[in-house]
């Protein structure tokens, strides 16, 4: 009995050695964003902000392009996140409330084209929306997101709806009610932990996406927060780089991600192992 | 009656976004690798088909393969080292106790939720030639020489710091997956094992990964599947670092050839290509799951 106890406690000690190592980047990040450029110019890093200010991020915000690429982010977000939900939740729906022709090639095509990487695709998207003037436009870059993104949201949501038994439905509508009475009635709202986990899914996926924000808003003034994180970054690389500026516009960006994550990640892990693992 | 259309409908609005933003960007991109760009189109003057021309070119060209070949070598050691330290935390989660796993589940998710691009910020800061803390840390080594070393000069470094960049932000979905899978294998039966007499590696080996194994293959296929696309973080380490074409992955060297030569045509077979690979990758793991949906 002695013995394991020593064991684990070692093991946990490794653990907890390895959280701080793994968090240290984060810390790093709001460290410097803390720190004037003065001290971080020192040859010796200092390790915690005693004295530390907020002149960075005042600094950061004052670049008058933050405000508009956070209303782009915020719009595009928006947009794809609502559309997203309501699109794939019909198509969960259909692919797991009905059996019917084409339901199999539907689920193959779902699968392959959440493979499909914008790396692969970005230029005739680019041609795409040039050709229909929709270059630098809310509206080109959410067509692409929610094509990005519903496939892996119809299939996280599937799992939630295989998940609720058909049985519940069918005990309704033996009281009374139509199928889509029972649905709406009986099952919508023990799905929403799916709705919510994939909305999630899809907020974190339209608020970071860097790839074809940069290929389909090439002017400045409609750039995403990530775009204009790294135009921010290029601008502060001119001069000797103000990395204390810089880790304060990262900070602005991560650490609202990263709260709003914390919040709602058991969500989002059960709902990927759920999309994941039923059938 | 009506039932019997009600799934399609359904259906409708999702397949219409699809092929409105994957599915004609597609074709467009079969299409487009088959012809010719030059000057002439920059000013308007419609392509020519020129058939597989662009693919003969592209398997004739020395730089392309060592595009190919550093990817496929980044995508597959970059994969390999997250399942496998992702798998060992997993791991290391099951045996500490409750307040060392959360404080552990904590850190990995803050690296996890940070955002590509400023999590990419912090790591070039990180690894500064001058002020970065990793030349201080590693100079404070007895005998270790690093001060204004600059990882991002050659290739080899280049990609160790991309590689290390990658890892710390894909552990945290591994080691999650694979702890969710071995939370489902049950507590009687390494109990059982136990009492007969199985060493721990015996239970690791026998028992343990036989049953998680169909999260570990997908988690691995869809590591390599991300692995292979990397160009955010190839992107800004090129900012901070060179952008020679030495330094490219397929991400990146895809979107040189469209933007920078406008070489359309060329740019579009290279992306058929990644299209190629990545569903050669993927059709093992779209089959692998059709075969369970048929159990």
């Amino acid at each position: 009995m002695r013995r394991s106890t020593v064991v684990r406690t070692l093991w946990s000690a490794l653990a907890v050695v390895i959280a701080l190592g793994w968090v240290f980047p984060v810390y790093w990040m709001v460290n410097s964003s803390l720190l004037p450029t003065s001290r971080l110019e020192s040859f010796i890093p200092t390790f915690i902000p005693f004295g530390g200010s907020l002149d960075n991020f005042t600094a950061a915000l004052a670049d008058g392009d933050f405000y508009s690429a956070l209303g782009m982010s915020v719009a595009i977000t928006l947009i794809t996140v609502f559309f997203c939900l309501v699109f794939a939740f019909f198509a969960a729906v259909a692919i797991s409330r009905f059996r019917f022709r084409g339901r199999k090639s539907f689920i193959v095509a779902v699968l392959l084209v959440q493979m499909l990487p914008a790396e692969g695709l970005f230029i005739a998207q680019y041609k795409m929306m040039s050709s229909v003037g929709l270059l630098n436009s809310v509206g080109g870059v959410s067509i692409i997101y929610i094509a990005a993104v519903v496939p892996f949201t119809i299939w996280m949501l599937r799992g939630f709806v295989t998940g609720i038994p058909v049985d519940l439905e069918e005990a309704a509508m033996v009281d009374g009610l139509s199928r889509t009475q029972a649905f709406l009635r009986i099952t919508f709202p023990l799905l929403a932990p799916g709705l919510i986990a994939s909305g999630v899914y899809a907020f974190l996926q339209a608020w970071n996406e860097f790839t074809v924000a940069l290929v389909l808003l090439p002017a400045e003034a409609s750039q995403t927060l990530p775009l204009w994180l790294r135009g921010f970054v290029q601008a502060s690389a001119t001069r000797a780089t103000d990395w204390g500026q810089v880790m304060a516009a990262s900070t602005l960006v991560a650490v609202p991600v990263i709260i709003f994550f914390l919040i709602v990640q058991g969500r989002l892990t059960s709902g990927l192992v759920s999309g994941a693992v039923k059938g | 009656m009506k039932r019997t259309f009600t799934p399609q409908v359904l259906l409708l609005p999702a397949i219409l976004i699809l092929l409105l933003g994957m599915g004609y960007p597609l074709v467009w991109q079969v299409v487009t690798s088959l012809q010719k760009f030059g000057i002439q189109q920059q000013f308007g003057k419609p392509a020519s088909f020129v058939g597989v021309d662009n693919y003969v070119t592209l398997f004739a060209d020395a730089e392309l393969w060592g595009v190919v070949a550093r990817s496929l070598l980044f995508c597959v050691v970059t994969a390999t080292v997250t399942l496998v330290i992702g798998m060992l935390l997993a791991l290391l989660m099951t045996v500490v106790t409750k307040t060392a796993r959360l404080i552990l589940q904590v850190a990995l998710l803050l690296a996890w939720a940070m955002p590509v691009v400023a999590a990419m910020t912090v790591w070039i800061w990180l690894f500064d030639r001058r002020r970065g803390v990793v030349n201080y840390l590693l100079d404070l080594v007895p005998g270790v020489d690093m001060n204004r070393f600059n990882w991002l000069e050659t290739p080899t470094t280049f990609f160790i710091v991309a590689g290390i960049i990658v890892l710390w932000m894909s552990v945290p979905f591994v080691a999650f997956s694979a702890y969710a899978g071995l939370t489902q294998v049950s507590d009687e039966v390494l109990e059982a094992a136990q009492i007969d007499g199985a060493t721990p590696w015996q239970r690791l080996r026998e028992i343990i990964l036989p049953m998680i194994r169909p999260v570990i293959m997908i988690v691995f296929l869809l590591q390599l599947i991300w692995d292979l696309r990397v160009f955010t973080q190839i992107t800004m380490l090129q900012d901070a670092g060179s952008k020679s074409g030495a330094f490219d992955l397929l991400g990146t060297y895809i979107y040189k050839l469209g933007t920078r030569a406008q070489d359309f045509g060329m740019a579009s077979a290279v992306s058929i290509l990644v299209l190629a690979i990545t569903i050669a990758l993927s059709w093992f793991y779209v089959r692998s799951l059709l075969r369970e949906e048929e159990a």
